[in-house]
């Protein structure tokens, strides 16, 4: 068994394509019942993080910049670390995962 | 009352009462000292009782025995005397052998709740300080705590003496903990009475009506905690309201053979009313601060399988409670009982999905949900998990359990 970084990236700038508050309801449960299904699976390698939502950037100016952030479109929205046999596991449990529903992606990285 | 009852409840009650007293007087090293002054003053009751009739008040009868008894085991006991009394937490002079032996009820209580975290000390595996509670705490004799754990006497014989002599190699003090020591050891007592309290609910014991003691003395022993202002805490309330829950369908869950009667196939009529009011009350005490433990929402889960009437926003809750608590903690029957719930809310076919993802294989409980699953969709593969189910079950009863839903699966 491997350990495997999952990132959670979307758009969270642009205004027209943002959620609904019924919509971020549905996407509330989906990634309940996503979580859900990953622990039940006894595939989550740590317990689950919440990370503040705003965040800082530091650009190569060295200048700090108060999230969320306009030159970077898709900023990440949660990671998640999980236990997976390799990568094809791994992409096939990320193939699952909500922020897709939203235009979002995964990135994956094994752990070395 | 009569006479042949009043001993076993009085002994109940009070037995522990009296020991955790003594103890907290003699400290951990004299436990047996202290159990033999206590069990003696029952055999003295005992036969009093029965030439002269019963005493007005049978438990100041008993303190002031037990008081007496102790105070001529010490007078007698030169040993005892030289050894212990420099223990002895009054500070009593040597050559006074009339030391204070406080059976107030402010002292019980105090000694009750040392006796409780001295019980469930982390020092001792879990299942020896369930078996070391149920004969310290809750004043069960080995016959009883062997049936209750299917166990033969000689195995809790050996594990509560060895449990009793690793709290003295330890030299654990008998006293009341700091609020700090309450705060690093609350999960580990909580733990020792929720494990206490399933051994009760779950044993597969057919002796029903010891099952149902456990459960109780489970609760009593939470209670206690709930009495002490230092103890009573969110988590504690919510471990207590997740009991009175469970017990709440004591009665509707088991045949009149001892069988296990699953939760939809209940007489909900049996449901016990008063348990469930006492349940919601200690969920409401429960949710204060910012504490979320495992009892919160194994007892929110609990709380919606009080309600009656079945509907979406039922399975709803209990499919979130269970997200919850399988993130935090994961356990085999969580992961099943989470799919179960899923089913509910969203259909058989994407819960039949998500169950065949756990790969629970060596796991009977496992086939019985996959069986229930298909059952309405494909009865063949419903018999074959049912059946696979039955070749892994290990008791009679989850047997016969398989046995009914493969019967119910053959008739439709």
């Amino acid at each position: 068994m491997n350990e495997f970084l999952l990132i959670f990236r979307r758009d969270f700038v642009t205004k027209e394509t943002q959620p609904s508050p019924e919509e971020l309801q549905q996407h509330l449960q989906q990634w309940q019942n996503w979580f859900g299904s990953l622990a039940a699976q006894d595939k989550l390698a740590r317990p689950l993080q919440r990370w503040d939502g705003k965040g800082k950037l530091v650009n190569s100016g060295k200048g700090i910049t108060d999230g969320p952030f306009v030159e970077i479109k898709e900023s990440i929205g949660g990671l998640i670390i999980i236990k997976a046999k390799d990568y094809d596991e791994a992409a096939e449990i990320a193939q699952g995962c909500p922020v897709l529903n939203f235009g979002g992606n995964v990135e994956i990285r094994m752990a070395v | 009352m009569e006479h042949k009852e009043l001993i076993p409840n009085l002994f109940r009650t009070e037995y522990q009462k009296i020991v955790s007293v003594l103890c907290s007087l003699f400290g951990i090293h004299h436990i047996e000292i202290a159990e033999d002054i206590v069990s003696d003053t029952f055999l003295t009751a005992a036969e009093t009782w029965a030439i002269k009739g019963i005493p007005e008040n049978p438990t100041a009868w008993l303190y002031t025995v037990a008081k007496n008894k102790t105070k001529n085991h010490l007078k007698r006991n030169n040993v005892f005397e030289t050894k212990i009394v420099s223990e002895i937490k009054h500070n009593t002079p040597l050559n006074n052998p009339e030391i204070d032996i406080d059976l107030s009820d402010q002292n019980i209580a105090d000694s009750q709740l040392a006796m409780i975290f001295t019980v469930c000390n982390p020092c001792n595996s879990e299942e020896a300080q369930i078996a070391l509670a149920l004969n310290l705490l809750c004043g069960f004799g080995i016959n009883e705590i062997s049936d209750a754990f299917l166990s033969n006497k000689e195995v809790i014989y050996k594990r509560i003496n060895r449990a009793k002599e690793k709290l003295k190699e330890e030299n654990i003090k008998i006293q009341n903990p700091s609020n700090s020591e309450i705060k690093d050891r609350i999960q580990t007592v909580l733990k020792t009475i929720y494990l206490l309290y399933s051994e009760g609910y779950y044993s597969i014991s057919q002796n029903t009506t010891l099952r149902k003691d456990l459960c109780t003395e489970a609760m009593r022993l939470t209670y206690l905690l709930i009495q002490n202002k230092s103890t009573n805490l969110p988590q504690t309330n919510a471990l207590m309201a997740l009991m009175c829950f469970h017990s709440s369908r004591f009665d509707a869950r088991t045949g009149l053979n001892g069988e296990i009667i699953l939760y939809e196939d209940q007489d909900k009529s049996l449901w016990n009313k008063e348990l469930i009011d006492k349940g919601t009350y200690f969920l409401s005490q429960s949710s204060t601060g910012n504490t979320l433990s495992k009892y919160h929402l194994e007892a929110g889960i609990a709380y919606w399988h009080t309600i009656k009437t079945e509907t979406i926003e039922k399975w709803e809750n209990i499919l979130e409670l269970y997200n919850n608590l399988i993130i935090l903690e994961y356990s085999p029957i969580v992961a099943l009982n989470r799919t179960y719930a899923l089913s509910k809310v969203k259909g058989k076919e994407e819960a039949i999905r998500e169950a065949e993802k756990l790969n629970l294989t060596d796991n009977h409980f496992y086939y019985s949900l996959l069986g229930n699953l298909y059952s309405g969709i494909d009865s063949k593969k419903a018999l074959q998990h049912f059946e696979t189910a039955i070749g892994l079950a290990k008791t009679t009863a989850d047997k016969n359990i398989i046995s009914k839903n493969i019967e119910q699966l053959k008739l439709k």
